[in-house]
C-alpha cells in the first residue's frame, strides 16, 4: 500500500487531527497551540505538495488518487474521494490560504482573543474545504459542504465586529436554506437517475431523466450553489458577513468558501445535468452580469473599506459565473482561473483591510488617507492588489476576467448568441466600473496626507507575520499573471470533459 | 362440608385440563432480570438509611446494565424471532433493539438523576424504583403485539411516570406538571381503549396479526374499524405529544425534575412510537388510506407548530419541550408517506427507527447539559446561558454539539436522521409526500434559528452582571452521561452506517 492511497484522506483529515490536539491542549499554553496549528497546516500543505508532484498532468481529466470505500451502505453512499484538474487548483488554494491565515493570526488574534478556540475552528474549516474539493460522492460532498458552516458561524459571531450576531445568523440561515433545497435535489437525482450518489455514475446515467425533472432538480442545486457564490439576488448575506467577520474569517470566506458554490456548479450541476444547464444558462448569465454591475455600483456607494471589498467580491464572482454560464471550455477554464485569482487577490485585500483597521481602528474611507506616507510598504501592496483586482494584464486578475468576458462572445452551441454578446458588453462595462471603484478606494486610503486625527499617530508598517503571510500570495499573483498556463494546463483537460458533456446533448 | 368437597372434585378436574401457555423463559429473561432488580431495590431501600441511599441508585444502574446482557445474548446468538402467547408477545430484532434503546435511555437518565435527586433532598430509593418500573413497561411494550398487552405495557410505563413528574414535591409547578400529565394521560388512555374495543368488535381478536388478517379480508374498511383506528391513533398522538394533542408537554416538561423530563421526552415518547409501529405496520398495515392522511396532517402540524412556538420560548426546558414536539413531527413523516408498497414500508421503518435512536442520544445530551448548568445558575432561563463559553468551555462545546445535532447540521448525528426522513418522502414520490418533504425542509431552517439562539447566548454574549464565573463542577455520573451521549451523537454523524444497519435489521413484519 503506497501513500497515494492515503494522500487525499491525509489532506482532508490531518487538520481535524490538529484541531483535536489543539482542543485537548492546556488552555494557558498558547504558543504550543499555535505551533500545533501551524505544523498541522504546513503538513497538510506538504501533502498538497506531494499531490502536485505525483499528479499526472497529461490526464487531468482523469480522477486521480482515488479512494472508493464503503461508507453508508444503507443509502448507497460511499467514501469516494479523488481529484482532477478542476479540484487541484482549488485544493491547493485552500491549503495555502489556511497556512497563511495561521501565520497572519500569530500574534494578533482578534478580540476576545482565545487563540485555542479560534485555531480549532480554522482547522475544522480546512477539513471541510479540502473535503468538499475532493468528494466524488454527493452525500460526502454535502457533509463537507455543511461542515464549514458551524466554524464560520462561530468565527463571525464570536470574533466579529459590532454587528456580528446578526451577520453570523444571516450567513448561517441563508446557506442552510440553500443546502436544504440542494439535499432534496441530491435525493431526487438518486431516485430518478439510478440509485447512486456517485457523481461519475450519475453523470453517465442522468441523460434518461425527463427534461422537466432535470430543470427542477437543477433549480434545487442552483439555489444551494448560487446562495454560496453568492449570485445576485442572494448576495445580501455576503456584505454583512464579510464586514463583521474577523480578518482571517473574511479571508477564508472570500478566498475559499465562496468557491464552494462555483465549484459545485462545475463539478456537480453541469456535468450531471447538462441538458438542464443549457436551459438555465441564459438566466445564470443574466444574473451574473446583473451581479457584476450591481456589485460595482454597490462598491461606489460604500463608505467602509471592508464592505467595499465585499461588494467587489459580488462583482468578481459575477465574472466567474458568466464564464460558467457560457458552458464552453473557454469560459469554464476562465472561471476556474477566476476562482483562484479572486481567492488570492480578494484574500489579500481583506488581509490589508484587516491590518489597516488594526492600525487606524477605523475602516471609514472618509477618515483614512495618506497610507503611502505613513506606511508606504502597505500602501504600495494595497495599490498592487487594487491593480490586480481590476484586471491589469500581467497580474492574476486579468486571466480570470478577460477570458470570461471573451467566452461570452461564443457560448456553447444552442445558447442564444445575441443574448450572450449583450452580456459580454455589459460585463465589459463592469470592468470599467471596477477600475473606477478600486482606484477611487486606493486614492482615498493611500494618497494625500493623513487626516488630522491620525497625523501624529505612530503607524507601524508591515509586521513580520504580515510579510510572511503576504509575500507568497503577492508572488503567486504575479506568477499566475505572467504564466497563466500554470493553472490552465491543469484545469483544461477536466474542463474539456465538462464542456463535452454539454456538447453531447446537442444543439 | 362434604357436599362442598364433592363440588370441588369436578372443579379440580377442570384445572387439570387447563394447559399453561408455553412460556419461553429465555426470551423473557430481560423482563425477569429487570423485575428482579426492581424487587431488590424495593427491599434494599427499606433497610438502607438516609446517607447510604446512593447504594440503591447504584444497584439500579447495575441492574439496568445487567438486563442488557440477556438482550445482547438473544440478539447475537439466538436471533430468530420467538413468539409466545399466540403471537401476543414477540421477541424479534425489532423488540430487542428497542429494549436495548430503552435500557440505554434508562441508564443515562439514572446517571443524570443520581446527584440531582440526592442534592435536591427528594426520595432516592423510590425514584429508582419508579424509574425502573416505567422502564419495565417500555421493555414489555417493545414485544407487545396484542392490543391488551400494548395497553398493559402503556399503563405500566405511564403510571410511575405520572408520579415521577411530581417528584419535586414542594414545588407547585412540579405538582401541576404531575397533575396535568396524569389527567391528559388518563384521557388519552380512555380514548385509545375505546378505539381498541371498537377494533376488537370489528375483528373479534386482540392479536395484531389476527386483526390485520381480518381487516384485509374484506375489500372495504368498515366504518367501525375506521373509527377504531382513528381513536387509537389519537390516543397515541397524546403520548408522542403530536400537535394538536401536545398541550400537556411543555408544562409537564418544565415542572418535572429535569432528569424526569429527559426520560419523558425520550423514553416515553419512543414507547409511544413503538406502539404506533406495531399497530400500524402489523395491525393496520393495509388500511393506509385511513391512517395515511391522518399522519400527514399530524406530521405537518407537529413540525410547524412545534418549531414556531419554540422560537418564542425564553426558558430552555420549554424550548426543548417544543423542540422535541417538532422532532416528533419529523418522526411522523415516514408514517404519512409510506403508502402500501413493501419497499417504501421498509424504508419508512428504517427512517423512523434510526431517527428514534439518534434523537434519544442528542436530546438526552441536551438535557444533561441543562442539569449541569442549572446546578450553578439555578435557572432555566435561556438568558442565564450568556457567556457560558467563558467559564465552562467544555459544557458549551458539548451543548453546541447537541443543539446543532438536533438542528441536523452535518457532521453531527442529527443530519443523518433528517436525511433518512427526506429520503423516505422522496422515495414515496407522491405529490403529497414531496410537499411534506418541503415542509420538513423549511422547518429545519426555522429550527436552526432557536437552536442557534442558545449557541449565540453561550458563545457570543457577555456573562450577566454579578454572575459568578467560577468553573462549573460536573459530578462524575453526569459527566458519564454527557460522555456517552456526545460520543454517540458524533459517531452517528461520521459513521451512520452502523446505526442505519441496526435500523435496517430491526424491521417489524
Amino acid at each position: 500500500m503506497n501513500f497515494d492511497h492515503w494522500a487525499l484522506s491525509a489532506a482532508i483529515f490531518l487538520p481535524l487531527v490538529g484541531a483535536v490536539l489543539v482542543a485537548l491542549w492546556p488552555k494557558s499554553d498558547e504558543t504550543s497551540q499555535k505551533s500545533i496549528a501551524l505544523i498541522t497546516t504546513v503538513a497538510t500543505a506538504a501533502v498538497g505538495g506531494y499531490l502536485l508532484l505525483h499528479f499526472n498532468y497529461d490526464h487531468t481529466d482523469k480522477l486521480q488518487f482515488a479512494v472508493n470505500r464503503s461508507w453508508i451502505d444503507v443509502i448507497n453512499s460511499r467514501y469516494h474521494v479523488a481529484i482532477d484538474g478542476i479540484s487541484v487548483p482549488l485544493l491547493m488554494l485552500s491549503m495555502l490560504i489556511t497556512v497563511l491565515c495561521v501565520i497572519y493570526s500569530w500574534d494578533h488574534f482578534p478580540e476576545p482573543h482565545n487563540p485555542k478556540a479560534f485555531l480549532v475552528l480554522m482547522l475544522i474549516l480546512e477539513t471541510g474545504m479540502n473535503g468538499t474539493f475532493c468528494a466524488q460522492d454527493l452525500i460526502l460532498f454535502f457533509v463537507f459542504f455543511e461542515l464549514v458552516l458551524l466554524p464560520m458561524y462561530f468565527m463571525i459571531g464570536v470574533w466579529g465586529g459590532a454587528n456580528r450576531q446578526y451577520a453570523a445568523i444571516k450567513f448561517f440561515l441563508f446557506t442552510l436554506f440553500g443546502s436544504a433545497l440542494m439535499i432534496l435535489s441530491f435525493l431526487a437525482l438518486y431516485f430518478k437517475a439510478g440509485n447512486t450518489f456517485d457523481m461519475v455514475e450519475l453523470a453517465k446515467q442522468s441523460s434518461t431523466l425527463a427534461h422537466g425533472t432535470q430543470l427542477l432538480i437543477f433549480g434545487g442545486l442552483f439555489m444551494g450553489f448560487a446562495i454560496k457564490v453568492p449570485m445576485f439576488p442572494f448576495h445580501t448575506w455576503l456584505p454583512d458577513a464579510h464586514t463583521e467577520a474577523p480578518t482571517v474569517g473574511s479571508v477564508i470566506l472570500a478566498a475559499v468558501l465562496l468557491k464552494l458554490g462555483t465549484y459545485g456548479f462545475i463539478r456537480i450541476a453541469i456535468p450531471i445535468l447538462p441538458e438542464a444547464a443549457k436551459s438555465w444558462a441564459p438566466w445564470i448569465g443574466g444574473l451574473a452580469v446583473i451581479g457584476i454591475i450591481y456589485g460595482a455600483f454597490g462598491c461606489l456607494a460604500q463608505t467602509d473599506l471592508k464592505r467595499l471589498i465585499a461588494f467587489s467580491s459580488v462583482a468578481h464572482m459575477g465574472f466567474v459565473m458568466l464564464g460558467i454560464s457560457t458552458l464552453t471550455s473557454f469560459g469554464i477554464n476562465a472561471a476556474v482561473f477566476g476562482m483562484v485569482a479572486h481567492g488570492l487577490i480578494t484574500g489579500m485585500l481583506f488581509f490589508l483591510a484587516g491590518s489597516i483597521h488594526e492600525r487606524f481602528h477605523t475602516r471609514e474611507l472618509s477618515r483614512l488617507g495618506g497610507l503611502l506616507v505613513q506606511a508606504p510598504r502597505m500602501g504600495w501592496i494595497l495599490g498592487f492588489c487594487a491593480m490586480a483586482s481590476l484586471g491589469l494584464p500581467g497580474l492574476a486578475g486579468f486571466w480570470g476576467e478577460f477570458p470570461a468576458i471573451l467566452s461570452a462572445f461564443r457560448p456553447a452551441p444552442g445558447l442564444n448568441e445575441g443574448l450572450f454578446r449583450a452580456y459580454m458588453v455589459i460585463a465589459s462595462v463592469g470592468t470599467v466600473l471596477a477600475a473606477g471603484y478600486l482606484l477611487w478606494m486606493f486614492q482615498r486610503t493611500a494618497f494625500g496626507v493623513p487626516k488630522d486625527e491620525f497625523a501624529d499617530a505612530h503607524i507601524h508598517d508591515l509586521h513580520t507575520p504580515e510579510y510572511v503571510a503576504w509575500v507568497p500570495m503577492l508572488l503567486l499573483i504575479i506568477a499566475l499573471g505572467v504564466a497563466p498556463a500554470i493553472i490552465f494546463r491543469v484545469s483544461d483537460g477536466a474542463v474539456q470533459m465538462v464542456a463535452n458533456a454539454v456538447k453531447a446533448v446537442g444543439a | 362440608m362434604l357436599a362442598a368437597l364433592a363440588h370441588l372434585g369436578p372443579l379440580l378436574a377442570q384445572t387439570a385440563s387447563f394447559k399453561a401457555p408455553h412460556l419461553d423463559y429465555y426470551a423473557l429473561l430481560p423482563e425477569i432480570v429487570l423485575t428482579g432488580v426492581i424487587v431488590l431495590i424495593l427491599l434494599l431501600d427499606l433497610v438502607t438509611d438516609e446517607p447510604n441511599k446512593i447504594i440503591v441508585t447504584n444497584l439500579a444502574g447495575v441492574g439496568v446494565l445487567a438486563t442488557l446482557v440477556p438482550i445482547v445474548l438473544l440478539a447475537t446468538y439466538h436471533h430468530h424471532p420467538r413468539s409466545m402467547l399466540g403471537g401476543a408477545y414477540v421477541v424479534d430484532n425489532f423488540a430487542l433493539l428497542l429494549k436495548g434503546l430503552f435500557l440505554a435511555t434508562g441508564y443515562v437518565v439514572l446517571l443524570m438523576g443520581a446527584n440531582y435527586i440526592e442534592e435536591g433532598d427528594y426520595y432516592e430509593g423510590e425514584f429508582s424504583f419508579l424509574l425502573l418500573s416505567s422502564l419495565l413497561g417500555m421493555v414489555v411494550m417493545a414485544s407487545a403485539r396484542d392490543l391488551i398487552t400494548i395497553f398493559v405495557a402503556l399503563e405500566l410505563l405511564s403510571i410511575p411516570a405520572y408520579m415521577l413528574a411530581g417528584w419535586r414535591k414542594r414545588d407547585l409547578k412540579s405538582n401541576e406538571a404531575s397533575l396535568k400529565y396524569y389527567l391528559l394521560g388518563v384521557l388519552s388512555s380512555a380514548i385509545m381503549l375505546y378505539g381498541m374495543s371498537l377494533i376488537f368488535g370489528a375483528t373479534g381478536t386482540t392479536v395484531l396479526a389476527g386483526i390485520s388478517e381480518t381487516l384485509s379480508a374484506s375489500a372495504k374498511v368498515t366504518p367501525l374499524a375506521t373509527i377504531g383506528i382513528f381513536f387509537i391513533i389519537v390516543g397515541f398522538a397524546f403520548k408522542v405529544s403530536a400537535v394538536p394533542f401536545h398541550s400537556w408537554a411543555p408544562d409537564t416538561y418544565e415542572g418535572a425534575p429535569t432528569p424526569v423530563t429527559a426520560f419523558l421526552s425520550v423514553g416515553s415518547k419512543t414507547a409511544g412510537f413503538v406502539a404506533l409501529f406495531q399497530l400500524i405496520y402489523v395491525g393496520f398495515i393495509h388500511q393506509n388510506r385511513v391512517w395515511g392522511p391522518l399522519f400527514w396532517v399530524l406530521a405537518a402540524l407537529t413540525m410547524t407548530v412545534g418549531n414556531l412556538v419554540a422560537l418564542r420560548q425564553t426558558n430552555i426546558v420549554r424550548m426543548l419541550a417544543y423542540s422535541s414536539i417538532a422532532q416528533a413531527g419529523y418522526i411522523l413523516v415516514p408514517f404519512a408517506v409510506v403508502g402500501s408498497n413493501g419497499k417504501a414500508i421498509a424504508e419508512a421503518q428504517t427512517a423512523s427507527m434510526v431517527y428514534l435512536m439518534i434523537y434519544a442520544a442528542m436530546n438526552l445530551g441536551a438535557f444533561a447539559i441543562v442539569i449541569a448548568v442549572a446546578r450553578r445558575t439555578r435557572s432555566g432561563e435561556i438568558s442565564s446561558y450568556a457567556g457560558l463559553f467563558s467559564y465552562a468551555p467544555g459544557l458549551t462545546v458539548l451543548m453546541t454539539v447537541f443543539l446543532f445535532a438536533l438542528a441536523g447540521i452535518p457532521p453531527l448525528g442529527g443530519w443523518f436522521a433528517k436525511f433518512l426522513i427526506f429520503q423516505s418522502a422522496l422515495s414515496a414520490g407522491t405529490p403529497a409526500a414531496i410537499v411534506l418533504a418541503v415542509i420538513a425542509g423549511v422547518n429545519s431552517v426555522i429550527a436552526l434559528f432557536y437552536y442557534s439562539a442558545i449557541a449565540k447566548e453561550m458563545w457570543m454574549n457577555p456573562v450577566p452582571e454579578g454572575e459568578s464565573i467560577a468553573p462549573i463542577r460536573v459530578p462524575a455520573s453526569l459527566g458519564a452521561a454527557l460522555g456517552i451521549t456526545a460520543v454517540v451523537v458524533v459517531a452517528i454523524g461520521v459513521v451512520p452506517q452502523v446505526f442505519a444497519r441496526l435500523g435496517d435489521l430491526a424491521r417489524i413484519h
